[in-house]
């Protein structure tokens, strides 16, 4: 065990994969001597060399369509986009190719494609450095996204991804990458794909959330614990496809739930949540479905970005609401 | 002060370029040899198999053409006009380099291993005509134009970092492709990575309607590599021998490390973009057409294989017989085909198979099997 910040746990699932498959590699721009924008594959480049992890042009689409040939020759690519908000300069590479091959190709094709990227707001980034658009790649059949919320799922999620065969986008919160630490192994792990976990179990409500909402999330189930209040938090780690299971057996508990997402309002994560909770587990309910999201603006980058963000007493008003429908 | 001569004469440097680009050609529109070295290289056998895939395509371009207005044919791109294209330039490869087509590269993709009937369920919208065998070294036929250059750069790559010996990735995209970004980030990549690629580049003339001229400022499009830093070529696409040699010369110059090599065939598509609705007399003339129709590939290596005595009119209509014959074999195959299920589908969108798709796989066995 080794005291890890959420980055360092993504380096450490990364360095961990390049050594045990050698197929694997890891590029995009600046992951080489640079060692990323923001570290995470700081070291890697001076210890597996310029073959495995290298840096290429400027250009997003072309990371894309690369990782797509290089998974034709039997590699394991590991493609970083610097920011999420470059992926609608790849958006073919993701929707229109990686994520179709296994269907198109009738199955005797497939993309073992991990694609890293950061994402999510309050950092005070440039625009199209922060925006939240998990809920574009999740419309997406034929691709993972998966987020996770704390260091040990960071490891566990990231090597799960990359050994999976299929493409996963992997969404690194910009937030949580030096504000968390967590005592987590040393040795290779994994954390399972399309299972949310059960981050605090209660019997009043549930919150549903992932990324840096489920710590908010958690949070607010600490202070209204104070009031006898017992809330149930899940994180859904795996945005698209949802693991319904987990979601309604909660939802069967609680008889309350709100669905949180730090993206704006519209066809977004939580609206998925609350419709399969309409769907299938209407008849549990006591109450509506609740909802915390941003507004459905463009993301504000820089002196707005905190107003605009849900807050932790956001996600508490809403959850008292639905407590007291 | 008026009259001082500007710091860079920006008009003269637009003049010079694509200057240095001239098309390569080594049996003229007359059917005149112009490159006997070339020629010489070559069997009569060997030229006469050179020009029966020239008919091979043209007679599946005929019967593709009509397959599809009797609606036993899905999409398809007519090809005729352009067999010196891509036939001289397939049959530059090895069955082991990689192929990353467009939609309108079907006859190269069976030459290099599909079979027909699969060609035929791929323009009908079956999936089966996509599942090839691991020794097929292609991907299916992409739609986004552009997509499979980029995908050949990251081909090209896998095989420098495997060490594979004497292999490449080869490309094709149209005129209409060389607009797009990703045909240029193809390159950079391959260039920048110095990847084993040929790109190959058909100038047909237009894209769907818009012509060449319309595309870009540039004289040639072969010029466009030139950005990248790798060596390109145009070349006269109505004659095979030239688009043979050149590419195989790609090929080679490919295949030792040096780079990838970028090919602009001049061509020209004698009929519509798709079957679809298209019709060039919207935006062609008559005028226009009729020279490269008297270009026709096919018309100069027929007189000229016929002069020398090994090809006549019966021999061709022996082999063209014997095409049909293979083809209507392939229609009654791809007819036998399964009708397709929903269940198979959601079996192919993920190995690990995810609650929706569990799920829907249920549902669905319960309708298919009613």
């Amino acid at each position: 065990m080794s005291k890890k910040t959420y980055i360092q746990a993504i380096t450490d699932a990364l360095r961990l994969e390049l050594g045990s498959d050698e197929k694997t590699l890891i590029f995009g721009e600046d992951v080489g001597k640079n060692g990323g924008v923001f570290r995470a594959t700081d070291g890697l480049q001076a210890e597996f060399g310029e073959d495995r992890v290298f840096d290429t042009p400027l250009a997003e689409s072309g990371i894309g369509g690369l990782s797509i040939g290089l998974a034709l020759e039997g590699f394991r690519p590991v493609p970083e986009i610097q920011f999420l908000g470059f992926i609608f300069e790849t958006m073919d590479s993701i929707a229109g190719q990686m994520s179709r091959e296994r269907f198109r190709t009738g199955g005797t094709r497939h993309m073992p494609i991990t694609i890293r990227s950061p994402y999510g707001g309050g950092t005070h980034t440039p625009e199209m450095h922060a925006d939240s658009l998990e809920g574009y790649l999740a419309q997406i059949p034929g691709l993972r996204v998966v987020t996770p919320s704390n260091p040990y799922d960071a490891k566990g999620l990231l090597i799960s991804s990359i050994r999976n065969n299929d493409p996963v986008f992997f969404l690194e919160n910009l937030k949580l990458y030096r504000s968390m630490k967590a005592d987590i192994p040393d040795e290779a792990y994994t954390v399972p794909l399309d299972k949310a976990n059960v981050v605090r179990e209660g019997t009043d409500i549930t919150l549903i959330a992932y990324s840096a909402q489920v710590n908010q999330s958690l949070k607010v189930a600490e202070k209204l614990e104070k009031e006898g209040i017992s809330v149930e938090v899940v994180d859904l780690r795996t945005l698209s496809p949802l693991d319904e299971d987990t979601i309604l057996k909660s939802v069967q508990k609680t008889g309350r739930a709100v669905a949180i997402q730090e993206a704006q309002r519209q066809a977004g994560i939580a609206a998925n949540v609350a419709s399969l909770i309409a769907e299938k587990g209407a008849l549990y309910l006591s109450a509506p479905v609740g909802r915390v999201s941003a507004p459905d603006t463009v993301y504000p980058f820089g002196l707005a970005e905190d107003d605009w963000l849900p807050a932790e007493d956001e996600i508490e008003a809403k959850t008292r609401e639905i407590l007291n429908y | 002060m008026d009259n001082e001569k500007p710091i860079v004469d920006f008009g003269a440097i637009r003049d010079a370029l694509g200057k240095d680009f001239k098309p390569v050609q080594v049996i003229d529109g007359q059917a005149n040899v112009v490159n006997q070295a070339i020629v010489s290289k070559y069997s009569n056998d060997q030229l006469v198999d050179f020009l029966k895939l020239m008919i091979w395509e043209r007679t599946l371009h005929q019967r593709s053409n009509a397959l599809t207005r009797q609606g036993r044919l899905g999409f398809y791109a007519p090809t005729e006009g352009q067999e010196a294209s891509e036939m001289g330039s397939n049959s530059a490869m090895k069955s082991t380099d990689v192929l990353m087509p467009a939609y309108r590269d079907i006859p190269q993709l069976i030459q290099h291993g599909l079979p027909v009937y699969k060609a035929f369920l791929w323009s009908r919208g079956h999936v089966l005509g996509n599942e090839y065998p691991e020794d097929l070294h292609a991907m299916p036929p992409q739609i986004i134009i552009g997509a499979q250059y980029i995908q050949a750069a990251g081909v090209a790559l896998g095989i420098k970092k495997n060490g594979t010996e004497d292999k490449v990735a080869y490309s094709y995209t149209g005129d209409g492709g060389t607009s797009q970004g990703d045909f240029y980030e193809g390159m950079n990549f391959a260039g920048a990575f110095q990847a084993p690629a040929v790109f190959i580049v058909q100038n047909n003339g237009y894209a769907i309607s818009v012509p060449r001229r319309k595309q870009t400022a540039a004289k040639t499009l072969a010029q466009k590599a030139v950005a990248a830093g790798i060596p390109s070529v145009q070349v006269d696409g109505m004659d095979f021998l030239a688009v043979h040699e050149v590419t195989k010369a790609a090929r080679e110059y490919a295949a030792a490390g040096n780079g990838p090599v970028m090919i602009e065939t001049l061509t020209y598509r004698f009929g519509p973009h798709t079957n679809a609705g298209d019709d060039p007399k919207r935006y062609r003339t008559k005028e226009e057409e009729q020279p490269w129709f008297d270009n026709d590939p096919l018309i100069r290596y027929r007189k000229y294989l016929t002069d020398q005595g090994v090809w006549s009119e019966d021999l061709e209509n022996e082999y063209v017989e014997q095409v049909k014959a293979d083809i209507k074999a392939a229609v009654k195959q791809a007819d036998e085909a399964p009708k397709q299920k929903m269940t198979e589908f959601l079996e192919n969108v993920f190995e690990e198979k995810p609650q929706n798709i569990q799920q829907q796989i249920t549902e669905y066995q319960a309708k298919e099997s009613k």
